[in-house]
Order: structure tokens, then C-alpha cells, then sequence
């Protein structure tokens, strides 16, 4: 009792009081992309990035192929890349993921799954390929600290008691049948989000034979969440914002 | 050392080196870290990594493809895996194994393929199955259990892997040295810097570059932090899995202290761009020191506090003593390694080779071999490595972050490198042909090992008994899938 009672003391309070406000130190997340020109021909981000997230003229980075490893804001000559700790990274469509100059992410409301999933949304994750980085921080969000069970999002044992399938990983050709499973098991209305860069493009697994991504064709993914892994802020803003919860 | 033998002397080379008679140059008796294969033509080459006494030889050999390799597993049972691995990879005919199934189902026949694992099969009229997975109840990876139970007691187990093959050795020989580190630091996200480490010490043996030692500690520091964070996150897990929700809560939140100091120094909870070849990756200031300090303080304050309650409730005890045991002779015979190894009285752990970096640092071994004794490994190492971490603070140790280029690979050369991950070893071989390209990159998560202890443990318990053993080994299945 006395040993229950000094672990209650030492624990305090943990939580996040406002997830949408928190800014994790030392974070790197958000690029931005600067107003300074490109020293002349200069294509250096562009060749060494290590998942060809980048394109030029003008530059942009796709956060979907993004690992965030930072080495873009490290060799770029003229300074146009910062990372910032903002966790705001996701978008609905691939398009929405490319980021240049005063361009941002940025999730619209789905008006139909506000409605219907704002204030009770059950997940399923589904991991196919994920290197467990993802996955510990999809877990990380039902933790004291993050605690989303606040806003009314739960993990959930079954896809028959899912709403959404949470994918992580690049869908492996070996797990292709089971994610089928799993979609076919779930009822309407239901949909499904992508969770890392794995996921969105294939990441650093984009081209390997080893993989199968005929599903995300057939069940179009209505919210593409980057990283590598996304922090557990960054899927919480992303699926706020699409179901307008403020 | 390389050692090359001949074809007919491999067997009577690798068994003299792993007998436990002391040979006659007075050498421990050793340990066959890692054997795999590759083809070359019509030719099949045999790498083994030994370790005797801390001493790491690479033993190697070649012969014609077409002969086949003679399996060595019912002598030495510890090498299962990897010659199951080595006819998966190479296609070479294996004779002699005894259980020769598939491990990862590598190429060719994908899902048809999976649908017809050759399940080992126990039969009689009160004899049931139970199939679990591939997809489970939690947000965790992938894979299929099988368990033959009479009643509610479990035969026999048998664990099918291979849903999480993403190719990653094909893709690190495939030549584009800008995914490298970014590609090792995803085989397991849970052990990125141990793998991005040894990648690290693997290419600059390559290389012939020597790194300072800030650079190492640099990568120490990472490990360190790795290692406490997802000790917490496995004690999180196992208590979960009993339902001791103070622990459950607790040792969640300390992890999330651990990792956002992770964060601090590199940007990533998980350390990721935190270790690159040749130089340190992330500087290491006072800002920097300051942020671990806290940490470490916080940590030392309230770690043993929960520590305290979950060991000293009876149901903690009851629920996991006595649980899942792997005898010591049983770990040494199928090479049972890491946390799992050091719970089943195995004296393993990498880093007492490193006495530069780690002085005074003994394996945490308990004779037990049940969950309660992999519990307090854990507990005991996260101790361990945040006095270490501790003491990297009070030395005033400091770095700036530094790029280095590594320039050209030796031409025909090994790079071996084994680095103590959470889990236990990590394993990374990279090796080049005549012209210095890649010609091989061999990758091992201690998982290959492990995952036939957590199926042995399991014989003749209830099988509800199952979650607890599995969250007490904390296996990787990407790490073994690749």
C-alpha cells in the first residue's frame, strides 16, 4: 500500500495538457523551405537524398518519401532547408505532401467522416513490413502522456469493431492477404489511413520486389500521415483536423 | 582474422572450435555467432563468425554449389537458423537438418507459398490446435503461432515467420551507398542505433577509417538510451499483460522521458540520423548535457520507486515466477543470446569486449531462465546503463557534430562487426569483391536465435501463460524477417 502510494506521488500529473499546442523539443519535423536562391546549378540535395524526396526548380520535398533524416538542411549550400519541430505534417492526397517555399501540409475536414466518426472513432493498426518504430508510437498515443482515449480514439482488438485501418510499413507481398483480411472484416462506413513514409510511397522500400501494394490501389487511403516514424503528435493533429475536432 | 579452409575440412574446423574441450592452443571453447552463405557461380561461400573469449575469427570456406552442405545442426542444434537461412537464401541443398522449414520465405512463391508452412503436426483425440496471428489483438508487428494443445496444456508450439519481408539485404547490396544507414536503421526501429552502429563499425573496418573516441561514445550514449527506453517499453508491456496497471502507466511514461531525451540530442525518439559513419552525428554541448542530466535524474529518482512495487506484489511474483523456463543448459545448446541468454545463466553480453567505452561493465545474468528472471535483467540493466550514462555526464565529455566521407572499400575484404543491441547481439557483415563494390551484406537480429526459445518455453505450461513469455522475450519479427 505505502509502495502504491510513493509510485502515485512520484507519477504526478503526465498527461499533455493541449496535444494541439505541445511542441516536442528537439523534434525535427516540419521542413521549410527558404526564399533564397539555389547557388547556380546546384543540385547537391537533390542527388544525395537518401528516398529522391527532393525535386528542384522549384525545390520542394515530398513528406511522404521523407525519412526526416535532416541530411537536405545539413549540405545545402544556400541555407533553403529548415526543420522545424512542428509536428503538422500530413495531408488527404500525395499532393498535399509536397512542400516548397510558404507551402504547408495541411488536413481538410471530411464533413461525412466528422459527422459520423467525430466523437467515437475505433482504429485497427495493421502492420505490414513496419520496422516497429511506427508502431511503438501509433501505442505511444494511448499512453498517460498522449492519452487520446480523451478525444474518443481507441485502439481496438478486432477489425470488426474498427472503424479505420491504421497501416504501417511498406504492405509486404507477404502479408498481403492478411491486410484483405482485415479490410473485409471491417464494416461500413470505414477507411483507411497510412502511417509513415514506409507506407505513403514505400519509403526506402519503394521498387523492393518483395513488396505487394495492389490494396492501397483498390482502398484509396483518405489521410497520408509522414514520418519515419510520424511523432504520436503528428497522427493526433492529423486525424483531429479530419474530423474537425478543434 | 579470416581464416579460409578447405571444403573437406569445414565440418572438423567449425565443430573444433565450438567443442567445449579446451583445444590445444589453451582457447575457451567458442561460439558460432553467425553462418551464412552466398553463391558465387557455381560455387557456394560459407562465411562462420566465431567468437572465443572475445575474440571474433571469421571462418570461411568454398565448394561447389551442386554438392550440397552438410548440415551440422544435429551436433551443434544452435546452428538451426542459420543453416536454414543459408538453404533459403542460396537454394543449396542442406542434407541432415532436422528441421529444415522455411524461415522468412525469401523470394519466389510469396503467399501461395506461406499457405503451405509445413505445420508440425501432434495427433490424438484430445489433441486440439490453437492458431493465432498473423495480424494479433495489440498494435504489434506480424506473425503466426500455432500451438498443439491437450487441454489447456501446450505440447508443442510452432512459430511461422516471414510476413515482415521487406527485402532488406537485397537492397543494401543493391549499391546505393546514400541509403545505407538510413536503410539499417529501419531493420529493426526498435534497435536503430545498435544497427546503425554496427553498419557504422562494419564499413569503416572497410574503409580503413579509425573514428575518434567521441565518436564512439557518441554512439554509446544512443545505445544506452535505446537499450533503458525499450527495457521500459518491455516492462510497460509485461505489465500490462498481467494487469498491473501502475506498472503498465508508469514504466510507459519513464520511457517517454528516455526517448524525448534521445530527441534532445538527435531529433529522433529513436536515434535515428544519431550515428553515421566516421565522425559523431550529433554534437554533444553543454545544452545537450544538461537535458541528459535531467533525465538521468528523474529517472534515478523514480525508476527504483516502481521497480520496488511491481518486484515486491505477490501477484508479480506469481504471476510470472516459475513461467516460461529455459534451463541454462537448454540456452547454451540452441545459443540462446541477449536478455533472454543472460536470464538463462548465459555470460553474454558484447559489451564487456569494449572495455574502452564500457570499464567495469559485467553481464547481468540470473540463474533463473523464467519470466521473472528476464524481468529482472531488464530491470538490472536499466540500472547499469543509466549509472554509465551517468557517469558520461559527470566526465564533462563533449563532441561537436562532425561529416566525415568514407572513401573507397578495401578490394576483397570482410567487414564483421557485433554490437550489443537491448535484445542481444546485432550482427552486420559487408563484403566487397575485386573492385571494392558490395558484393555482400549480411544482416542478423538476435530474434533468429531467440524465437526457438520463446517456443520452447512455452512446452508444458497453459497456454495463457503465452503472452507473458512472449512479452518477457520481446522478440523483433522485422528484424528477423528483413
Amino acid at each position: 500500500m505505502l509502495r502504491s502510494l510513493r509510485v502515485r506521488l512520484a507519477q504526478g500529473r503526465q498527461f499533455v495538457p493541449d496535444l494541439r499546442t505541445a511542441r516536442p523539443a528537439g523534434f525535427r519535423g516540419r521542413p521549410e523551405i527558404s526564399a533564397s536562391p539555389c547557388a547556380a546549378g546546384c543540385t547537391v540535395c537533390r542527388e544525395e537524398c537518401p528516398t529522391d524526396a527532393i525535386r528542384i526548380d522549384p525545390v520542394a520535398i515530398d513528406l511522404g518519401r521523407c525519412t526526416f533524416c535532416g541530411l537536405c538542411e545539413e549540405i545545402c549550400p544556400s541555407g533553403r532547408f529548415t526543420f522545424t519541430p512542428d509536428p503538422r505534417l500530413a495531408a488527404r492526397t500525395p499532393e498535399g505532401l509536397i512542400v516548397r517555399e510558404g507551402v504547408q501540409p495541411a488536413v481538410a475536414r471530411d464533413p461525412d467522416l466528422a459527422r459520423i466518426f467525430g466523437r467515437s472513432l475505433k482504429l485497427r493498426q495493421v502492420s505490414s513490413g513496419g520496422c516497429n518504430a511506427c508502431e511503438l508510437e501509433l501505442n505511444a498515443l494511448a499512453n498517460v502522456n498522449f492519452d487520446v482515449q480523451r478525444y474518443g480514439i481507441e485502439w481496438v482488438a478486432s477489425p470488426r469493431h474498427a472503424d479505420g485501418l491504421v497501416l504501417t510499413g511498406p504492405l509486404t507481398a507477404n502479408m498481403r492477404d492478411a491486410v484483405r483480411l482485415a479490410w473485409d472484416a471491417m464494416p461500413d462506413p470505414r477507411f483507411v489511413v497510412s502511417v509513415g513514409a514506409c507506407a505513403i510511397s514505400g519509403g526506402l522500400y519503394r521498387g523492393s520486389p518483395t513488396l505487394d501494394r495492389t490494396f492501397l490501389g483498390e482502398a484509396r487511403p483518405v489521410l497520408l500521415v509522414p514520418g519515419c516514424p510520424p511523432h504520436p503528435l503528428t497522427f493526433v493533429h492529423a486525424i483531429l483536423d479530419l474530423l474537425g475536432v478543434r | 582474422m579470416t581464416t579460409w579452409v578447405p571444403a573437406s575440412a569445414w565440418r572438423e574446423a567449425l565443430t573444433d572450435r565450438v567443442a567445449a574441450a579446451t583445444p590445444p592452443s589453451g582457447h575457451p571453447a567458442g561460439r558460432v555467432v553467425t553462418l551464412f552463405g552466398r553463391r558465387e557461380g557455381d560455387e557456394l561461400v560459407v562465411t562462420a563468425v566465431i567468437e572465443r573469449g572475445g575474440v571474433l575469427e571469421t571462418l570461411r570456406t568454398r565448394m561447389p554449389a551442386a554438392d550440397g552442405y552438410h548440415s551440422m545442426t544435429e551436433e551443434v542444434p544452435a546452428l538451426h537458423a542459420f543453416e536454414r537461412e543459408l538453404h533459403e537464401q542460396t537454394g543449396v541443398a542442406v542434407r541432415g537438418h532436422p528441421w529444415l522449414k522455411p524461415l522468412r520465405f525469401e523470394g519466389g512463391g510469396g503467399q501461395a507459398a506461406m499457405r503451405t508452412y509445413p505445420w508440425y503436426t501432434v495427433e490424438g483425440r484430445d489433441v486440439h490446435e490453437v492458431a493465432v496471428g498473423p495480424i494479433h489483438a495489440g498494435v504489434i508487428e506480424p506473425g503466426s503461432f500455432r500451438f498443439m494443445c491437450l487441454g489447456e496444456r501446450v505440447l508443442h508450439l510452432e512459430i511461422q515467420l516471414g510476413y515482415q519481408h521487406r527485402g532488406v539485404e537485397q537492397l543494401l547490396r543493391s549499391g546505393d551507398s546514400r541509403r545505407l544507414t538510413p536503410l539499417v536503421e529501419t531493420i529493426a526501429g526498435d534497435s536503430t542505433v545498435a544497427n546503425a552502429w554496427a553498419h557504422a563499425l562494419a564499413i569503416e573496418q572497410l574503409a580503413g577509417v579509425g573514428v575518434s573516441r567521441e565518436t564512439e561514445l557518441s554512439r554509446a550514449v544512443l545505445l544506452e538510451l535505446e537499450r533503458v527506453g525499450m527495457h521500459l517499453a518491455s516492462l510497460a508491456g509485461l505489465a500490462t499483460d498481467i494487469g498491473h496497471l501502475q506498472g503498465a502507466s508508469t514504466y510507459g511514461r519513464l520511457r517517454t522521458t528516455v526517448i524525448n531525451t534521445s530527441m534532445r540530442l538527435c531529433g529522433s525518439r529513436f536515434g535515428r540520423s544519431g550515428v553515421r559513419p566516421g565522425a559523431p552525428a550529433y554534437a554533444f554541448g553543454a545544452d545537450q548535457r544538461g537535458a541528459l542530466q535531467s533525465a538521468l535524474e528523474l529517472l534515478g529518482r523514480d525508476v527504483p520507486v516502481i521497480d520496488d512495487r511491481f518486484l515486491s506484489d505477490i501477484s508479480v511474483q506469481h504471476r510470472l515466477g516459475g513461467i516460461g523456463v529455459v534451463s541454462a543448459a537448454r540456452a547454451k545448446e540452441i545459443g540462446l543470446i541477449g536478455v533472454a541468454g543472460r536470464a538463462s545463466g548465459q555470460d553474454l553480453d558484447q559489451r564487456v569486449h569494449r572495455a574502452d567505452l564500457y570499464p567495469n561493465l559485467l553481464p547481468e545474468v540470473e540463474p533463473g531462465g523464467d519470466c521473472l528472471a528476464r524481468t529482472r535483467v531488464r530491470m538490472r540493466e536499466i540500472h547499469a546503463s543509466l549509472g554509465w550514462l551517468r557517469a558520461v555526464v559527470e566526465s564533462r565529455a563533449g563532441w561537436p557534430r562532425a561529416r566525415a566521407s568514407i572513401g573507397l572499400l578495401a578490394p576483397s575484404s570482410m567487414g564483421v562487426a557485433v554490437v550489443e543491441g537491448f535484445r542481444g547481439e546485432v550482427v552486420h557483415c559487408m563484403e566487397t569483391d575485386a573492385s571494392g563494390a558490395l558484393v555482400h551484406y549480411k544482416v542478423q537480429d538476435p530474434s533468429l536465435q531467440n524465437w526457438l526459445g520463446l517456443a520452447l518455453c512455452v512446452r508444458g505450461g497453459a497456454i495463457s501463460d503465452f503472452p507473458i513469455c512472449n512479452k518477457s522475450f520481446d522478440l523483433s519479427y522485422c528484424g528477423q524477417d528483413l
